[in-house]
C-alpha cells in the first residue's frame, strides 16, 4: 500500500470519530432538553486571545501526559499509573524546589531532574514487579495510583504548611520561577515557559523511537515479544527501560504549572490529567504528532466548556461526554479501517496467487 | 495470534480510558444541574448583575452549593437583578478557575461570588484587573503573602458556634452515649465544625464518646463528592456503637444519611449547611435529627445587598473579612421533622443566648 491512502486513512478515522462524538453529544443534549444550537455556537466560537493561551497551556500539559502513556504503549505496556507518577513526582519536585538548596535557575533545572527521577522510580516499582514476579502492570499501576494519593496526602500533612484553607508545600523562591512566553502580542496572559519541555520531549520521543537501536527494539518487542527475543532483545530490560522512561516523562507533567503558576504543591493541584493522557495517546495513535493534535482537541474542548455555563446555561460536564465518545469512536473507527485494510490485502494476495496459477497453467499447456 | 493479543490489550486500554473519562463526567453531575427552572434563565431585571461560580459538586449537592444558590435566587428577586451561575469541573487547575472568573467579569457582571475556598488564589489573581467589580469568596482567604483587596470580601461563617448547638442536640438525644463526626477534608474550615461539635457534646455530658473521621486529607472530590466514602465512614461509626452522626462533608454526607437508614430505627444523622431534612428522600427523613445551618444563603444575600447599598449611596462595599455568626443568624440549627423535643429546643436556645452573650466561648480552628 502506498503512502497517500495510508495518511488518508490515518486522518479519516479520528475525523470520523470526532463527527460521531458530535452527533452523540447532540443527541444527549436533545435528550436532556438543552439547546443543541447554543452548545455548538459556544463550542465553535473563535477563542479569545486569553483563551488561546489557555488552550496552548492545557494542551502542553496533556501532551506530556499523552507522551508518557505512549512510551509504554509502544512497548505494549499499559502504564495506567501516569496519574500517580505525576502526583508523586510533582510533590517531590515542589518540596525539593521549595527548600531552595540551590540558587536561581540551577534550582529549576535540578528540580526538573528530581521530578523525572521520582516519576521513573514510582513507575519502576511496577516494572520490577512485572519482570521479577510477573505482576500485570495494569493492576500494579492502578494500585500505585491509590498509594500515591495517600502517600502525597500524608507527606503534605507532615511537610506542608497551612495557608488559609489550603495545605501546600513551601513556595518556590521567585528566582527559580520560569516566566511565560508572550504568544499573542498585546495579551497579558502567557504560555508556560516550560511548555518547551513538551516540544523537546516530543522531538526526543520521535527521534528515539524511529532513529535509534533502542527505539527499534522497543517497537519490535511491542509488536512481537517472541520475535524480539529471537533477534536477541533482552525483553526484561526493555520492560524496565520503557516503564522508567514513561515515568520520567510523567514526572515532567507537573513542572509547567509548578514553575509557571502555582509555585507550590497544594490541594488545588490539577488531578486526573494522567488519565486524560491515556485517552489523548489513544486518540493520537501513540504518534508524536497525533498526540499533539489529540491534546489540542481535548484542551480546546475543555477550555471552551467554561463558557458553556456562562453563555448558554449548559453544564460544562457535557464536554466530558464528548471527550469520552471521541475516544470510544476512535477505537472503533480504527478497528473498522484495519479490517478493511486486511480485506484489501487478502484480495491483493488472492489476485496475485490467481495470476501465478494462471501463468503456471499456461506454461504447462 | 500476537497481533490479536496486542489488539485485545488496546481494547482493554481504551476501555479503561473511556471509563476514566465517564467517571470524571459522572462524578460532578448526576442530578440535572442545568435545571430548567434556574432563576438565572428568567431573571433579567436592571438591578445588580451577579455572577456565581460554584464549587465542585455544583447545584444539586443538597448542601453548600444549593444554599449559595438559594441566596442568589432570593437576592436576585429582591433586588430585581440578573445573574449567571456556572459550575466547576472536577480536578481542574487554578488557571481554569481563573478563566471562569475572567469570563464572568468580561460578561459585565457587577458582583461575582466564588463559592468555596478553592477559588482563593484565582480571585486574588483576577480581582486587581477588574477594580470596578466586587468579588466575594465564600469561606475565602487571601493566599499567603497576598494583601487584602478593597474589592474582595472573604465571607466566613462561625461554623463552630452552629456545630456546638447540634453537638448539644446530639448529646441530649444519644442513648448509647456514643456519637460520631464525619468531615470531608481535614482542613481548618472543617476542623472548626468538629471542634464546635465536640465542645457542644462535652458541654452536655463530658463522658460521651466521640468518634471522628475525615474522608480525605487533600482531595476535594474524595472528601466532598463521594457519598460512598461518607457511607463507609458512617457505617463504621454506627457499627461501633454510635447512634448520632454529624457530617460536614458536602455531597458525601448523603452517604451518611444512607448509613443511618441502613443502621435502622433510632439511628440519627445530622445534616449540614442547608436544612437537609427538606431535601432528603422519604426513607432518609425519619433519620435526620437536625441540620447545622451554615447560612451561605444569608451570606450571599447580605453581601450582595451590602454591595448594592454601597453602590447606591456611594460608600465602600463590604471587603476584607466578613463573618456571620449566631448573632447575625449566619449559623444555626434546623427543627424540621420535629425530632427535637421542646425541652431540647429550650436548652439549645439557652446555650445559643449564652454564646451570643459571650458566656460560652466556643473553641475554633482559626
Amino acid at each position: 500500500m502506498n503512502l497517500l491512502p495510508r495518511v488518508g486513512v490515518g486522518l479519516a478515522a479520528p475525523l470520523l470519530a470526532i463527527v460521531v462524538a458530535g452527533l452523540v453529544t447532540s443527541l444527549v443534549l436533545i435528550g436532556v432538553g438543552d439547546s443543541v444550537a447554543e452548545f455548538w455556537g459556544v463550542m465553535f466560537t473563535v477563542p479569545s486571545a486569553r483563551l488561546t493561551v489557555g488552550i496552548v497551556n492545557g494542551a502542553s500539559i496533556l501532551y506530556l501526559s499523552g507522551l508518557a502513556a505512549a512510551v509504554a504503549f509502544r512497548m505494549n505496556l499499559f502504564n495506567i499509573g501516569v496519574e500517580g507518577q505525576y502526583r508523586v513526582a510533582t510533590f517531590a519536585a515542589a518540596y525539593f524546589a521549595g527548600q531552595a538548596l540551590l540558587p536561581g535557575y540551577l534550582n529549576t533545572v535540578v528540580t526538573i531532574c528530581v521530578a523525572m527521577v521520582v516519576g521513573a522510580a514510582w513507575a519502576g516499582i511496577a516494572a520490577i514487579l512485572r519482570v521479577t514476579r510477573g505482576v500485570s502492570e495494569v493492576i500494579s499501576t492502578i494500585m500505585l495510583n491509590a498509594i500515591a494519593g495517600g502517600l502525597v496526602a500524608y507527606l503534605l500533612r507532615e511537610l506542608g504548611d497551612q495557608q488559609g484553607q489550603i495545605r501546600r508545600t513551601t513556595t518556590i523562591p521567585e528566582s527559580s520561577w520560569v516566566g511565560g512566553i508572550p504568544l499573542i502580542p498585546g495579551e497579558s496572559s502567557r504560555v508556560y515557559g516550560l511548555a518547551v519541555l513538551a516540544v523537546v520531549a516530543g522531538i526526543a520521543f520521535a527521534v528515539i523511537l524511529n532513529r535509534t537501536r533502542f527505539g527499534f527494539d522497543l517497537r519490535a518487542t511491542g509488536r512481537s515479544e517472541t520475535a524480539a527475543v529471537a533477534s536477541g532483545v533482552n525483553v526484561k530490560r526493555m520492560v524496565v527501560s520503557a516503564m522508567l522512561l514513561s515515568g520520567a516523562v510523567a514526572g515532567l507533567i507537573g513542572m509547567l504549572d509548578l514553575f509557571g503558576n502555582s509555585h507550590a504543591y497544594g490541594s488545588t493541584i490539577q488531578v486526573g490529567v494522567g488519565f486524560t493522557g491515556i485517552a489523548v495517546a489513544l486518540l493520537g495513535r501513540n504518534n508524536p504528532v497525533g498526540i499533539a493534535l489529540g491534546a489540542l482537541v481535548f484542551a480546546f474542548l475543555s477550555a471552551q466548556s467554561n463558557a458553556l455555563g456562562i453563555e448558554a446555561g449548559i453544564s460544562p460536564e457535557i464536554v466530558a461526554v464528548t471527550q469520552g465518545v471521541i475516544v470510544l469512536s476512535v477505537v472503533i473507527a480504527y478497528e473498522v479501517v484495519r479490517r478493511y485494510q486486511v480485506r484489501i490485502e487478502q484480495r491483493d494476495v488472492a489476485r496475485a496467487l490467481e495470476r501465478d496459477r494462471a501463468r503456471e497453467a499456461g506454461a504447462l499447456s | 495470534m500476537l497481533q490479536r493479543v496486542v489488539r485485545q490489550r488496546t481494547r482493554v486500554a481504551s476501555g479503561i480510558a473511556v471509563a476514566a473519562l465517564i467517571l470524571a463526567g459522572c462524578a460532578g453531575n448526576d442530578e440535572g444541574s442545568s435545571s430548567t427552572d434556574d432563576i438565572c434563565e428568567s431573571a433579567d431585571g436592571d438591578g445588580p448583575k451577579i455572577g456565581l461560580a460554584f464549587d465542585v459538586g455544583g447545584i444539586g449537592d443538597q448542601s453548600f452549593n444549593d444554599s449559595a444558590y438559594a441566596g442568589l435566587e432570593q437576592v436576585v428577586t429582591d433586588l430585581d437583578g440578573s445573574c449567571t451561575d456556572v459550575e466547576a469541573a472536577d480536578g481542574e487547575d487554578d488557571a481554569a478557575r481563573e478563566e471562569r472568573l475572567r469570563q464572568l467579569a468580561d460578561a459585565d457582571h457587577t458582583i461575582i461570588i466564588a463559592v468555596g475556598f478553592i477559588y482563593g488564589a484565582a480571585v486574588y489573581n483576577v480581582a486587581p484587573d477588574y477594580p470596578d467589580i466586587n468579588f466575594g469568596i465564600i469561606d475565602g482567604a487571601p493566599p499567603e503573602g497576598v494583601d487584602l483587596l478593597t474589592n474582595v470580601a472573604n465571607i466566613g461563617f462561625a461554623a463552630n458556634q452552629g456545630s456546638f448547638l447540634v453537638g448539644a442536640a446530639a448529646a441530649l438525644t444519644t442513648q448509647s452515649d456514643n456519637v460520631g463526626f464525619v468531615g470531608g477534608l481535614n482542613i481548618p474550615l472543617i476542623q472548626d465544625f468538629e471542634m464546635g461539635f465536640e465542645a457542644g457534646v462535652k458541654e452536655i455530658n463530658p463522658d460521651i464518646e466521640i468518634q471522628s473521621e475525615y474522608l480525605s486529607q487533600d482531595d476535594a472530590a474524595e472528601g466532598f463528592e463521594s457519598p460512598t466514602n461518607g457511607e463507609t465512614a458512617a457505617t463504621g461509626m454506627f457499627d461501633n456503637g454510635a447512634d448520632v452522626v454529624f457530617h460536614a462533608a458536602g455531597k458525601s454526607g448523603l452517604g451518611v444519611f444512607d448509613a443511618a437508614v441502613a443502621a435502622g430505627e433510632g439511628m440519627w444523622a445530622i445534616g449540614v449547611d442547608s436544612d437537609q431534612y427538606l431535601t432528603a428522600s422519604a426513607e432518609q427523613k425519619p433519620h435526620i435529627l437536625t441540620s447545622m445551618l451554615k447560612r451561605v444563603d444569608t451570606g450571599v444575600i447580605e453581601y450582595v445587598t451590602g454591595v448594592a447599598d454601597a453602590v447606591e449611596a456611594g460608600g465602600e462595599a463590604p471587603n476584607g473579612f466578613v463573618t456571620y455568626d449566631l448573632s447575625s443568624d449566619g449559623v444555626g440549627y434546623a427543627t424540621s421533622g420535629d425530632f427535637l423535643s421542646q425541652e431540647i429546643i429550650d436548652q439549645l436556645e439557652d446555650l445559643k443566648q449564652q454564646i451570643i452573650d459571650g458566656e460560652i466561648k466556643v473553641p475554633t480552628a482559626f
